[in-house]
């Protein structure tokens, strides 16, 4: 939010009388209608549903009549087993992404920005999972993570080990989708390490270096605090896509088997196929909730420090 | 002496693992795309013996009544149209957002942080699309991703605008430049390189978006590329061969976006957040 604080306030002072009798009374260059097309699109689709699905949450719906039924899709939702599951799978997921992505994107972070060979092709390789797409990339690896016969549990066997059933394993599919999401995301996480490793000063290492610090104690005394606003972006970021995540997942699983690898965006999808409109406006709250909920107290945490600067 | 060792040693360690875990997968992609049938169904990681490129890329494209021929043009339209608009929108926002300093700049930041973290509400939304008419139409999904693109792109732009001089507004209005023109001929085109890291950045997103199609787009007429992708799973599932050249076929433009645009594809997405 860097406002601009340029060193103009004195020279527009000057300018603004000068300026002012050349424009035609009471209008600016920065006219507000240039925020209407953008608000009008805004509000209609984005603000409006938003209001309405607090509405909505509570009633029995079916887009055209609704009756009030108060908070009733809310009692399911924390009653049922299969909506529980999507509840506390969507925490699990968004846990376990954004840590993973946080220590591997810092790991490869700090490799990428050392003295290594083959700087460039490491850098693109890790990043261009960034862009492709979430069903691609599920449909490959739910090929390679196949219990018989996929390319994983073979290498595995290899080295004679038993590799897990992945997808179809219950204990086993939640997590198997989440490593893919870490396998995908994990690029993201490492160039914004990169662009908060590249701007710590050099001077600090060489510093450090000086009196004798190993590189394991400037990473944890250096490079860990003073990227601090990397790793804040990193957090929010993967745990804003990860709580809401829901492509890559129904193209593994499908919230199977059964219901296990279920999330509340899962949920949400599966209750307004089968046509329970309040109900699925009701995961929508909940996950409204939640996410504002994580997201909001963890960022005023996390960017405290910069505040203060 | 020894650094020089070390920074061997760890390089090619490090590329050895990004093969095997990266380098492998695509390739078993491609590889799996060119082969025929019986031999993609074994999943296995080998050279094809029978290479099926162009077989299976017309079998693809015609299947079901070249579907794919369809998805790849309702995505263009999509991801076009919706980029387009969303880079001119969001630049007049950002731009008398960052200039003008007045009551509404408070509410405006607000509501562009509520963007970026609310997830949006999918029945509502139906609801309102249906009621103006636009459920299960190209347009209504155009202007979905516009709504749900805006938040990041002003972001963006505003950062920039705020490296640009407010002099030059100055001396433009003085010479009698209206908002329109001068935003227009003076200052859209000073923002061009942040316009390309919008359209990349954004255009890889509307491409690669399933689940707004999969909720605001139903239906065979209309279908996006990853929709159908996503229909081909169930429909393919004893031709892996045929799936994966699917697969291969959309992640093309993504891939050629990142070798013209590297650069800006990350920049964006960094500063981006960075500034989140």
């Amino acid at each position: 939010m860097t406002l601009n604080t340029a060193p103009t306030p004195s020279a527009v002072r000057h300018l603004a009388p000068a300026a002012h009798t050349k424009r035609r009374k009471g209008s600016s260059p920065y006219p507000y209608w240039f925020y209407l097309p953008a608000a009008v699109i805004y509000t209609a689709l984005f603000l409006v549903p938003t209001f309405a699905s607090f509405f909505f949450s509570f009633t029995r719906w079916n887009l055209t009549e609704f009756t009030f039924i108060g908070l009733d899709n809310f009692v399911q939702f924390f009653q049922e087993p299969a909506l529980l599951k999507g509840l506390t799978n969507t925490f699990i997921y968004g846990l376990v992404t954004s840590s993973l992505k946080v220590v591997l994107g810092m790991l490869l972070a700090v490799l990428l920005t050392s003295r290594i060979i083959a700087r460039g092709y490491l850098r693109s390789v890790i990043f261009f999972p960034v862009l492709l797409s979430s069903i691609g990339v599920g449909i490959v690896f739910t090929v390679l993570m196949d219990p018989r016969n996929g390319m994983i549990n073979e290498a595995l066997a290899t080295v004679g080990l038993k590799g897990p059933a992945w997808l179809t394993d219950p204990a086993w599919a939640l997590l198997s989708v989440a490593l893919v999401d870490v396998w995908k995301g994990v690029g993201l996480a490492t160039v914004i390490y990169i662009a908060g490793i590249v701007s710590i000063p050099q001077e600090y290492f060489e510093a450090a270096k000086m009196d004798g610090a190993t590189s394991i104690k400037s990473f944890f005394n250096i490079t860990l605090p003073l990227a601090r606003p990397a790793t804040a972006t990193v957090i929010i970021l993967s745990l804003i896509g990860g709580l809401r995540s829901f492509d890559l997942i129904w193209a593994m699983t499908k919230g199977g088997p059964g219901f296990t690898s279920d999330v509340i965006a899962s949920v949400i999808y599966k209750q307004y196929q089968a046509g329970f409109y309040g109900l699925s406006t009701a995961g929508n709250v909940v996950l409204f909730l939640i996410v504002t909920a994580i997201i909001l107290p963890l960022s005023t945490f996390l960017n405290r420090k910069e505040v203060e600067q | 002496m020894i650094t020089a060792v070390r920074r061997y040693a760890v390089g090619i360690l490090a590329i050895a693992v990004t093969v095997v875990v990266f380098i492998v997968p695509l390739l078993f992609m491609v590889l799996t795309a060119v082969k025929d049938r019986k031999e993609a169904a074994k999943l296995e990681f080998t050279w094809p013996t029978n290479f099926q490129f162009v077989e299976n890329f017309t079998q693809v494209l015609s299947a079901r009544k070249f579907m794919l021929v369809t998805a790849f043009i309702n995505s263009t339209i999509l991801t076009v149209a919706s980029v387009t608009i969303l880079v001119v929108l969001a630049a007049m926002v950002a731009w008398v957002l960052q200039r003008r300093r007045s009551r509404w700049n408070g509410v405006a930041n607000f509501l562009i942080l509520s963007g970026l973290i609310i997830p949006p509400a999918i029945v509502p939304t139906i609801w309102v699309l249906q009621s103006i008419g636009l459920f299960k139409t190209l347009p209504g999904l155009i202007l979905i991703e516009v709504a749900f693109g805006l938040s990041f792109c002003v972001m963006l732009f505003r950062a920039f605008i705020a490296s640009i001089p407010k002099e030059l507004d100055e001396a433009a209005v003085i010479d009698g430049c209206g908002p329109v023109r001068l935003f227009f001929r003076v200052i859209f085109p000073l923002l061009r390189s942040v316009i390309v890291t919008v359209i990349v950045v954004q255009s890889v997103a509307i491409f690669n978006d399933f689940q707004h199609p999969l909720y605001f787009l139903p239906g065979d007429a209309n279908a996006t590329v990853q929709l159908t992708l996503f229909n081909f799973q169930s429909q393919f599932t004893t031709n892996y061969n045929l799936l994966f050249m699917n697969i291969l076929l959309i992640t093309i433009p993504p891939f050629v976006m990142y070798l013209f645009f590297n650069r800006q594809i990350v920049a964006g997405m960094t500063a981006g957040a960075v500034k989140g």
